[in-house]
Order: structure tokens, then sequence, then C-alpha cells
């Protein structure tokens, strides 16, 4: 019977998964300040997900397609839920108190939008018609406004990048994708007339974090430096004076990745990055072998999703992007993100799993 | 076949590698921004990252002591600790306030009233100077936001007796008075810098390197002698109090040296608790207040008559009937002496007597002296507000101004400039500039009158305090005394007031050979008596009697020997 759950796995990514999370417990030891208390949490929380990751792994595809509509009606109703009567902390109502554990029904919504857009677009031979191109925009944009409602807006434009890209992947036309393209840079000062004050500082500081070097430009600032100092070799594990001295704001969740790149240098930074892509490409090659529509969609954009992660996350935290609260995929410390992380790792190795028994 | 196999996986191959590629550049390009912040700019933010948790830092340097001429201590620096607070991380601390509170002697509401002050500052004390023991106990309770810090809190061993001439520093360890003001840059230590580690929140982590070591203050010696200071602050605290005076102050200097061996003022403060005290109290009188010296410098017309060869000791001057007729004015004396010596003036301390000798002289030779005994001129203590005086060129003196010079009035002078002018008496003829620091050797003086005036003037002061003279309460058991008592009245709205005095007595000791000098002032005394001779004389006494024995001096007026004892004690013992 064990044997049988075991054979779901899919042992590459399962190995890369396993070494990130051994970074992810190094780096986080440092940068808690050698706590063993929260190192201790994080990994119940590892534990925790790797579980999820194996249950979600014995699911068949066709079990969760089926199920697609209805993950994503609970996960909606649940966002319209935090909304009235959600707790609030750091200034957004983002979660929902369960009694035992807290989480974010937005969580739900990363995997849940590009599952209703694939379970939309798998009905009928590729590519979508326009009448199910304009459904797939509103279970894009729906989930999305709700989210920004709370106000997250990092979130908000990750779900939304999730469903676009299984849109994307499904094959619209190019000549779409550019008119989609030019729309949103017409509409880009309508936006940017909507976003929060601290949004925009953000967005401005990004292109010169030294104008305001104490105010929204500190965290890039105080992280790029960090990195830089590190070099090529690093300073060391436990030696990341910028670290350690606790210049670097929210140096275990989000700018974790500061602490890795000063402690572990070019090297430890490139080789992180390396891990990352063979997960990723180990997602689209998966993509790529999977047996319906539905399956190669949800592969696709479950893999492209988490290069966005990553990519949001060290762009920030490098300087190069603004800053938006995204964690390091299966580095930063906390425990939400991680779940549903593992729970899309363990969907991709159902579908590779699954794939013979799945008529076509 | 591959063909319809690849068409078989992929509905849109050319999307796919599109998709792959852009992944793939993706991540090239975070792996470039990594290369350019690890490799390119990597010097610049290391430099940007120490200038931002290595921070130099002060290293409080001791303060030099001050001492006196013996040694003893006058001001020290104690090691205390002050609490300081970051006010932010200080509000999370706000259940251990109370004990916090309890330990500094405070109320918890002090505390929060503090903090509300400061509460948008990353740094504020929340007490300075505490001792050790209770920032032990402080450091024991280990409140988050509260630190501790190193200083240095000066102690006055002397307290009142000293407080003017040493002076304090304030809370930062600068000096605001006295001594410790004027010596101030000798006195303060270098502070030192070191290297720190500053963490996010501005604690020092760790000492990284000294750049600089402290470098303690070097001590002041000063020519203050803390035996002679005590028993001339108390001898003059116990005259203020008996003469109901509004305040006194008494200066006793080195004859040969010209150093200050005492400066006393009343009413005084303790420097080791400053708190409630008015600003009057501070004032060092014996060097910031001027006045009029009135009969003891008579001494100084008569040298000047002596000089000009005119008049011996002996030379007959008609003092009768007591008063003199200058234009409008009249000179008077208390009694009329009829016709007196010289000598007799002096004795006798009679107006008419030193006006008409100063009459008889030239005014530039009169001004010479006066001028060249310091009158006017700045002090050399250094000691903060010193007063010049004020002494008119010759040249602006009408006849009354040449008249009420010779016996002290008309020009104004400090206590110090008084004892400075009899250290000229003193030491035959030669001024040496006074001074707070002990002098190993004499220095050079200036020849101010010739040695053979000078013993003619002392001996007249020596008859000024015998039993006919106005100073003989200033005689002592053991020495023989010379001196000049003043009684003056006071300035007071511009006009001269009838029965408002300064009592006064300047004098040297012992008068056979001169070692010490004293000027006491004492003003405004309302207990009755007024007479220099009366209030201010018994001072110099008490102090010189004292002093002379403290330094070991040889008394030169014992009382008669039983020759015939000595005989018998001469036979027994040999």
């Amino acid at each position: 019977m064990f044997r049988r759950a075991f054979s779901h796995l899919d042992w590459p990514l399962l190995i890369a998964l396993i070494f990130l999370a051994g970074f992810s417990l190094t780096i986080l030891y440092s940068a808690a300040g050698s706590d063993a208390d929260i190192l201790g949490r994080q990994a119940m929380r590892m534990a925790a997900a790797f579980a999820v990751m194996f249950v979600m792994a014995q699911i068949p595809p066709t079990t969760l397609e089926r199920w697609s509509p209805h993950i994503f009606g609970t996960g909606f109703v649940l966002l319209i839920i935090v909304l009235v009567v959600g707790v609030i902390g750091k200034g957004a109502q983002r979660w929902l108190d369960l009694g035992i554990v807290q989480f974010q029904p937005a969580e739900i919504m990363k995997l849940a939008v590009p599952m209703m857009v694939a379970w939309l677009f798998a009905k009928h031979p590729l590519p979508p018609t326009k009448r199910y191109l304009i459904l797939a925009g509103f279970v894009i944009v729906l989930p999305a406004l709700l989210v920004v409602k709370q106000p997250d807006l990092g979130t908000a434009l990750l779900i939304a990048a999730s469903g676009l890209i299984a849109v994307l992947l499904a094959g619209i036309s190019w000549r779409l994708v550019g008119g989609v393209t030019l729309l949103t840079a017409a509409a880009a000062p309508l936006i940017w007339t909507q976003l929060h004050d601290y949004q925009k500082q953000r967005i401005l500081t990004m292109f010169d974090p030294w104008s305001d070097a104490l105010g929204s430009g500190y965290h890039t600032i105080q992280s790029t430096i960090a990195i830089g100092s590190g070099g090529v070799f690093g300073k060391g594990w436990l030696n990341g004076s910028q670290s350690h001295l606790e210049f670097i704001p929210e140096r275990s969740t989000d700018f974790i990745f500061a602490v890795f790149g000063e402690e572990f240098g070019l090297i430890g930074a490139i080789l992180l990055l390396g891990f990352y892509v063979f997960i990723i490409l180990r997602g689209l090659y998966i993509a790529s072998f999977a047996k319906n529509t539905y399956a190669r969609l949800v592969a696709g954009s479950l893999a492209l999703t988490f290069f966005l992660y990553v990519f949001v996350n060290i762009g920030m935290v490098t300087g190069i992007l603004p800053v938006v609260g995204v964690p390091l995929p299966l580095i930063s410390y906390g425990g939400t993100s991680m779940v549903t992380l593992m729970a899309a790792f363990g969907i991709l190795m159902s579908i590779h799993t699954h794939r013979r028994l799945m008529s076509d | 076949m591959s063909k319809t196999k690849t068409k078989k996986r992929l509905t849109h191959p050319v999307r796919f590698w599109f998709m792959v590629g852009a992944l793939l550049s993706g991540f090239v390009l975070l792996g470039t921004r990594a290369f350019i912040l690890q490799v390119i700019d990597a010097s610049y933010l290391k430099y940007q990252g120490a200038a931002r948790h290595v921070r130099t830092v002060d290293v409080v340097a001791s303060r030099g002591m001050v001492l006196d001429r013996n040694g003893a201590p006058l001001a020290i620096s104690t090691p205390v600790d002050s609490v300081w607070a970051n006010p932010k991380e200080f509000a999370d601390a706000k259940p251990q306030w109370p004990s916090l509170a309890k330990l500094l002697g405070m109320r918890s509401r002090e505390i929060g009233r503090l903090w509300q002050r400061y509460a948008d500052r990353e740094f504020m004390y929340l007490k300075r100077h505490i001792n050790p023991e209770i920032a032990k106990k402080i450091r024991d309770l280990n409140i988050p936001g509260v630190g501790l810090r190193r200083e240095y809190k000066r102690y006055y061993p002397t307290g009142a007796v000293s407080g003017h001439v040493v002076g304090f520093t304030n809370v930062d360890d600068t000096g605001q008075e006295g001594i410790e003001l004027a010596f101030d840059e000798v006195l303060r230590g270098q502070p030192g810098k070191q290297l720190v580690l500053k963490d996010g929140r501005r604690h020092v982590i760790k000492t990284l390197r000294r750049v600089r070591a402290a470098v303690d203050g070097n001590d002041v010696t000063t020519s203050l002698d803390s035996r002679i200071q005590y028993l001339a602050f108390r001898a003059l605290r116990a005259a203020v109090h008996e003469h109901k005076a509004r305040s006194a102050s008494a200066v006793v200097l080195d004859a040969k040296t010209g150093e200050v061996l005492a400066m006393v003022n009343v009413p005084s403060f303790n420097p080791n608790n400053r708190r409630r005290l008015r600003s009057g109290n501070f004032r060092n009188r014996a060097v910031t207040d001027v006045l009029e010296p009135g009969s003891t410098v008579k001494p100084f017309t008569i040298a000047a008559a002596l000089e000009s060869r005119g008049f011996e000791p002996d030379t007959p001057v008609e003092t009768g009937p007591g008063m003199l007729r200058i234009g409008k004015h009249t000179v008077r004396d208390t009694h009329d002496y009829g016709l007196l010596s010289v000598a007799h003036v002096i004795m006798k301390s009679s107006n008419v007597g030193a006006t008409k000798i100063a009459l008889e002289i030239d005014k530039q030779d009169l001004w010479q002296i006066f001028r060249g005994v310091g009158f006017g001129a700045a002090l050399s203590s250094g000691l903060p507000g010193e007063a010049r005086g004020r002494l008119n060129s010759y040249k602006r003196w009408r006849e009354i101004e040449h008249a009420t010079m010779a016996y002290g009035y008309g020009f104004s002078i400090t206590p110090l400039h008084l004892a400075q002018a009899y250290t000229v008496l003193a030491n035959d003829g030669q001024r040496v500039p006074v001074t707070l620091l002990r002098r190993d050797r004499v220095p050079d003086g200036t020849q101010v009158l010739s040695a053979r005036t000078v013993r003619q003037v002392r001996d007249m002061l020596e008859l000024a305090v015998s039993d006919e003279g106005t100073g003989r309460r200033a005689r002592t058991r053991h020495y023989r005394v010379a001196g000049k008592t003043g009684t003056v009245h006071k300035l007071i709205d511009g006009r001269y007031s009838a029965d408002r005095y300064r009592s006064v007595f300047a004098g040297i000791a012992p008068a056979s050979a001169p070692r010490l000098v004293m000027a006491v002032v004492v003003d405004d005394p309302t207990g009755g008596r007024y007479f220099g001779g009366e209030v201010a004389a018994p001072v110099f006494s008490k102090v010189m009697a004292g002093a002379l024995r403290f330094l070991n001096i040889a008394p030169d007026s014992l009382p008669a020997v039983d020759e015939k004892m000595m005989a018998r004690v001469a036979g027994e013992t040999g």
C-alpha cells in the first residue's frame, strides 16, 4: 500500500525540494540569530508541507479536474468571508482564524485560479474560443480584485499572473497577447492613480532607492548592501554582519535572500538559482509529458508561477523590482506559502505519475 | 514519427519553448544582477555596509584632580553611570518601569513624562550620575532599550570651604567656575576614540579596535593650603555671623612667592550639591567684587612720601583740628589728633594727616606707587570673572581726588589686589605676581619700593597694631604682626552712606621676617560694631596664628622667658 503511495512521488523533484528545505533551515538558523525554536517551528511546517505534497501526489489529475470548480468556488467564498470577518494583521485583512490555525484564503486561489482556467479550457480543443477567454478573464480578475481589497496587491498580482500564464499556455493568439500588453501599458496611468501612496513610493524608489535612503528606499539599500558585501565567496555562515546587526528588515522572511547572498556570496546565490531552475524545468518537463489538456495547463502554469515567485522575490531583494511582500519560495520563514507551494508540487508529481493511467 | 510524438505532447511547441526561454532569461537576469552586486559593486557596497555598522565612538577620559599644595584633593573624579534609554524600545518595557523608577528614586509618572517628551527620539537620559551599585542593579534588570553609560562625576572633598576658588564642572564634566574653568584645558582629558560594531538599533555589539587611547586629564596642583583655607573659612563665617554682615572675603598669600594659600568667601555654596542656590552665592567675591580700600592703602601713601625723600617717619604733620577743607569738601578724622609724626598718622589712621602728606607729593609719584603695587591692573590668578578694579590716571585727578586717594577713596580694587599690594610691603619692595598654582621657585619680582622705605612702613604697621593703634586686635600671641585697618563708608546709589561700612584689614606676619600676607573684607556689618579693627582684624589674628603654626614658622614673639627657670632647667639637664 505504502509502496504504491511512494510510487506517486517524483524523485528528482523531491530531492531538489529536500535540498531547498535544507538551505532554508541553514540560512534561517543564521537569520534568526541562532534561534533553535524558530528552526524547530520551520522544520515542523516543512514536515507538514511535505505531508500535504505527499497526499496531493496521490490524487489523480482527473479527480482534481472534477474538483476544480468546487475548489475555486470555496476559495472565492472564503475570500468574501475574509473581507467581512477576517483577522487584521499588519494593517491588512488577510487571515481567517479557524481556531487551531490561521490561514489566508488567497493562498488557495494561487492554485485554484490556474486549475479553474485549465478546467474551462480543457472542455474543448485548444486554442480556446472567445467565449471561454472572457470566462477565464472573470475567473482571473474577480479573485484578484477581492485580494486587492484586503489590501494585498502583491498576492493579487501573483494570482492574476498564475491565471494569465495558464491562458498563455493554452495558446491564445499573439495578436491578443500584444493587444492586452498595449492595453495594460495604456491603462498604467489609470492604475497608478488607484495605487496607495506607499505603493507608488515603492515603485518610485525602485528606480532610485538612494533618493529616500531612510524611508522607502531603506529595505532595498540594506538588502543590496548585504548581498554586495558578501562578494564572490560570501562572509561565511553565521558571519553576515549586515544581517546579524539587524540592518536587514524582514530578514527571516521576505528578505532572506539578502542574508543568503551575504553569507554565501555569488557562488551560493548561483547554486540556489540553479536549484530553482532545475525544479522549474522539471515542472515544465512534467507538463510536456502530461496526457491531457487540463493536466498540461495546470502543470505548466504551476511551474511558471513558481518561477514568478522566485523572480519577483529575488528581483525585489536585489533591487530590480519594487518591494512587494512576496516570500522566497521554500526558503523564507513562514508556513502558509510553503504549504501552498508543496501542494502544487504534489499536483505536479500526481500529473507525472498518473500519466500512464490516463486515457488521452 | 518524432514529429507526431511532439505534436501529441504539445499543442504549441513554439509557445512552450518561448516560455522556457523567458524563464531562462529571467534567471540569467537575476544571476547578472547578483554578479553586478557581488563582483562589480562589491567593494562599494562593502564600504557602504561598514559605514552602517562601524562607528567611531568616544571613550571618556577621566578629568584630572585639583590638589592643594600638599597633595590633598580639592576636586576628584569618581566613576558613575548614567542611565539612558531608547524611547522606542523602552516603550515595550512599560511593565518594568515601576521597578526601574524605584531604583532611580523617581516616580513612574516622571519616567512616563520623560518618555513622552522624547518619544520620537532615539536617545534620552533617564538619570545621570547614579552610583555604581544602583547601576549594577539596573543592569541586572535587563530592561529592553535601557543602557548605561560610564561617566565621571566631580566630587569636592572640601565642600563649601573651597567652593568659590575650586569652582565646579557641569554635568558634562566641563569646568564652569573657578579653577575648574580657569584650568579646564589642563584638567580635561582627551577622549579616546574606538571603532565599534553597532547594530540597527544602535547598540554597541563589539569593540573592534582602539583608534586612540583616552588621555586622562592632568592634575592641577594649586597653591592653596587646605588647612589654611579651612581655618580662614571658619573664621570668616564666624565673623559674618557675629557681626550680621552681608558677605565677606579673605585672601592669604605667601609673601615671598605670591602664591594664594587661601581664598574664601561667605556666603559660600557646596559644590557637591548645587541645587536651589542663589547665583549670588557662586560669586568668588575675593576676585570679582571691587571696593574702595579706605585706610588700608595709607601705608602706600606714606611709602610714596618716604620715597620722595621729603618725609621721614618722624616728620611732624599737623592734623588738628581733625578736619581739612579742600574746595567744598571736608576731610575728617574721628578725633582731633593734633600734631602727629608720619608714623603716628598710620598708627592713628588719620585721614587729615594722610591727605596733607599726599598733597605734598607729586600726584604722579603717588599714582606710580599705587600702580606699582598693582591697583587697577589685571590680576594674574586666571580665575574667571577677575575684576581689574579702577584707578584713573593721575592726569585726570582733581585736587579732591588727589586728597581722597591718600586714604583709599576714589578708586577701587578687589580683596586680592589688596593682599597683593601688601606683599610689596612684606617682600622688601618687590611685587611678585599672584598665582593659584604652586610655585617651586620664587619668580623675579619688580622693585616697586626701596627696601628701606618698606622696612620703615612695616615698623609703622606694627605700631598700628600696638595698644595705641587701631588694629590691636589683629595681634597674635606668638608672632609679631604688622597691618592696617580700614573702615570704609559704602557707596550706595552714588552717595557715601553715613552708617553702612566695609570693615577691612590687611596685614603681614611675622613682622620680623614676613612670610604671609592676608587681606580681610567684611561687607556691611550690622551688629553694632563696624570698625575694621573690631570686625576684620580679629579674623586676621585667628587665621594668621593658625596658618603660621601650620607652616612651622618660628615664633618671633614668645612671652618673656623667666631667666632663673631657664637656668634651672639647663642645670638639671646639664
